[in-house]
């Protein structure tokens, strides 16, 4: 059982979890994932630790609620426990000064990219930020990404903040400006890296993406988060989640984490009949008690 | 009643074992075995010519006394018998059904030269379900206190088995498993339908009461590394973490959607009791009226394809590279396979898996094979028959040909020796790796194997781990 320590929502379906994990928080290199369960019945959810601190014994995590668990996650408020949090998993990222880096999130993925920026910038690396998000409501760490890079862009799709348009606009221009850019990491939608990818193939920049495929027990024995990169099969969870963005099949990856897609929309219909289900019971069932 | 002479004895027949009616049990995920009666019992235990030199128990990886056991079971004592078992085997409920008696102690039977071989495993099973059932799992007497401490990684039967022991002997044990339930392989491998988990939960809570500790979501090589397992006051590791890395057949087409390893299926249903989807969370392919075929001839391509029946499939096949004759799962499996309508297709190899353009399988290229010369395992080797490729149309597959080692114990303590698969190197008479105070055992040794085999190396390291604790010069 690991206890929430403190539950934020950062936007619409975005939480921030800050849970008690002492020996994660010790053990924990930027670029690794936890596995959270949230009960009994629950599935094992991979999860990038966003942050941690080691003498506080805790790690934090950030979450999108999409699919039923992830919802489910994120009815989760401050006080309450998580049954299950396993890690650190995953290999760390591979750190070094390599000049100037950019470290791109698009969505929850800046809170994944997060860690990483952090890591560059420690390494010293001029750190060039860019944060991606659909509209302003849905901007997330904008003030703990301002303090740890050296340039920050945010951009929206609808311009509504920002910079209007694609975070692969932003790159592009800043590769159009003739700096020398040494090295970029990727970390949010699969069109999006897929997308990041694109641009800097050209130029033959050092790209690296962390993948999020279909997770079972995050320590090889499954072989259900099985990716192509470089023509060969991997295991994302022992031999990554960090790979080559030009070397990675991302068609494969998107058509695999389709995967359960009808599953996953008749366990959210469940889970919501249930919901109404007990919540008109409830309801009706209150003068009986009185 | 004068007892029984030899002759008698040799003129009852095997007593049978009560199942589930095979079109009934492939729908659901209730044992399939349903346990002999007290009468049976008895009767089969006097099938037992009780020689004066039991080679039954030669064929014992772990030397339970077998002889004595079973003429307890034939006066009625079967309390006495499930305490016998229970000296030398630290999982008797599991052993009796998940053992391939046919190939160790019933191999051995003299009874079996001519008939039938005492059903040993029936009664192993029979006495510590007897036992369970009545009075509850009794614990051994545990020795003195030593003040020693023993880490074991991993908690499939040879980490429990290294754990039953050493508590006895009187070190403290604490067993470190990944997964958020302890039974490693006997949990997340075997279907319900073969070894019920409440069995193997019966014998961890056994465990636990001698003073076990058990550590679930604990990665060691992550969490902590061994090295910090010896800074945190153990004297001493046990590395029992299976195989754990699943082949794969490297064809084309092994990662369109719906083809599974083995392990992934057979976890998803059973440790993640997807086969209860919605009420659990994690779901698995829905194989309800699906064409199924499971790659692979073992226990765990049985499982798989068993399994695969009671989730619905239309069609579940075996597809096997070799003859029947050839396949090493267990006798009974295959049986029960049969009976529950598993079609099985031999000497036939995939070459390729066929998807459509949203990703999901559709079929698999196969060619067809004939046996050659025998290779190195003994089996005759399957040869491709050229021109005979032919294409079944399937929705799911599953990926059955065994495990490779897990890397992150290897990743993380390079100063181990390791072969060239990745299996821990060991000093077999010890378990004694080349890393000081670290002994190793079961499938990340010997590459995969049986449950009882990685019992017989959990005991086998823990005799050698009291030893070294009891000498004065450890760590």
């Amino acid at each position: 059982m690991n206890k929430i320590i403190s539950a934020e929502f950062l936007a619409a379906d975005i939480k921030r979890f800050v849970i008690e994990a002492p020996k994660i928080a010790a053990k924990r290199k930027a670029g690794q994932f936890v596995i959270v369960r949230i009960d009994e019945k629950g599935e094992r959810i991979p999860l990038t630790i966003a942050d941690s601190n080691k003498d506080q014994g805790t790690i934090t995590i950030i979450v999108q609620g999409i699919g039923k668990t992830t919802k489910e996650i994120n009815s989760h408020k401050t006080g309450d426990f998580f049954l299950d949090v396993v890690g650190p998993l995953g290999k760390p990222s591979h750190i070094e000064n390599f000049g100037t880096a950019i470290s791109i999130g698009g969505g929850v993925g800046t809170a994944i990219a997060f860690p990483t920026a952090v890591a560059l910038k420690e390494a010293g690396n001029h750190t060039i930020v860019i944060n991606g998000a659909r509209n302003k409501d849905l901007v997330i760490l904008e003030e703990e990404l301002k303090i740890v890079s050296d340039e920050l862009y945010i951009t929206t799709d609808d311009g509504s903040y920002g910079y209007h348009g694609f975070v692969t606009q932003k790159l592009q221009e800043l590769i159009d400006s003739g700096r020398k850019i040494d090295f970029v990491l990727a970390i949010g939608p699969i069109p999006m890296m897929k997308a990041v990818a694109n641009t800097t193939r050209p130029y033959g920049i050092k790209t690296v993406v962390s993948l999020n495929p279909v997770m079972v027990d995050g320590t090889g024995m499954c072989g259900g988060c099985r990716a192509t990169v470089d023509n060969k099969t991997v295991f994302v969870c022992v031999d990554g989640p960090e790979f080559d963005a030009h070397l990675v099949d991302f068609e494969l990856l998107t058509k695999r984490n389709r995967t359960y897609n009808q599953n996953e929309k008749a366990a959210l219909e469940s889970h919501l009949c249930n919901y109404d289900k007990a919540f008109f019971e409830a309801v009706n069932s209150e003068p009986l008690h009185q | 009643m004068s007892p029984l002479t030899k002759k008698e004895r040799m003129q009852i027949p095997r007593q049978p074992m009560p199942e589930q009616a095979p079109l009934e049990r492939n729908k659901n995920f209730l044992e399939v075995n349903l346990g002999l009666t007290e009468e049976l019992a008895k009767m089969e235990a006097q099938r037992c010519l009780q020689c004066p030199k039991p080679v039954c128990v030669e064929g014992c990886p772990v030397g339970v006394q077998i002889r004595d056991f079973i003429q307890l079971v034939s006066e009625g004592d079967f309390l006495g018998a499930a305490a016998k078992i229970k000296s030398d085997n630290a999982l008797p409920a599991v052993c009796g059904r998940v053992c391939p008696q046919e190939e160790q102690c019933e191999a051995k039977c003299v009874v079996g030269v001519k008939h039938d071989p005492v059903a040993i495993g029936r009664l192993e099973r029979f006495v510590s379900d007897y036992e369970r059932e009545t009075i509850g799992i009794r614990t051994p007497s545990i020795k003195p206190k030593t003040g020693k401490k023993v880490a074991i990684i991993g908690s499939g039967p040879a980490g429990l088995s290294c754990a039953g022991d050493l508590i006895q002997l009187g070190h403290d044990v604490t067993v470190f498993e990944a997964l958020h339930e302890i039974g490693g392989v006997l949990l997340y491998g075997i279907p319900e339908f073969r070894l019920p988990k409440s069995i193997v939960k019966a014998e961890v809570e056994a465990l636990k009461s001698l003073g076990v500790e058990f550590q679930t979501n604990a990665v060691i090589g992550f969490t902590d590394t061994i090295d910090e397992l010896f800074e945190n006051g153990y004297n001493a590791v046990f590395i029992a973490v299976g195989a754990g890395l699943p082949y794969f057949m490297n064809i084309p087409g092994e990662n369109y959607n719906g083809v599974y390893s083995a392990n992934e299926f057979l976890t998803r249903v059973n440790l993640m009791k997807a086969y209860k989807f919605p009420e659990y969370d994690t779901p698995v392919f829905d194989c309800k009226d699906k064409n199924v075929a499971v790659f692979g001839g073992g226990n765990t391509a049985m499982d798989a394809v068993r399994t695969a029946k009671r989730l619905g499939a239309k069609n579940a096949y075996i597809m096997y590279r070799r003859s029947e004759k050839e396949m090493p799962a267990r006798l009974e499996e295959v049986h029960h396979a049969k009976q529950e309508g598993i079609e099985f297709v031999f000497l036939t190899n995939p070459l390729e898996f066929l998807g459509d353009e949203n990703g999901w399988l559709r079929g698999v290229k196969l060619q067809k094979m004939e046996l050659g010369e025998p290779d190195a395992s003994g089996r005759r080797r399957p040869v491709p028959i050229p021109n005979s490729e032919y294409i079944t149309e399937l929705d799911m597959a599953v990926v059955a040909i065994g495990n490779g080692s897990n890397p992150i114990i290897q990743k993380t303590t390079p100063d181990l020796s390791y072969n060239k698969w990745g299996n821990i190197v060991v000093d077999e008479a010890t378990m004694k790796t080349s890393k000081e105070g670290v002994f190793a055992g079961g499938d990340i040794v010997t590459g995969g194997a049986t449950v009882i085999l990685a019992m017989g190396a959990g005991r086998t390291a823990a005799k050698a781990i009291d030893n070294y604790l009891n000498n004065t010069n450890h760590r």
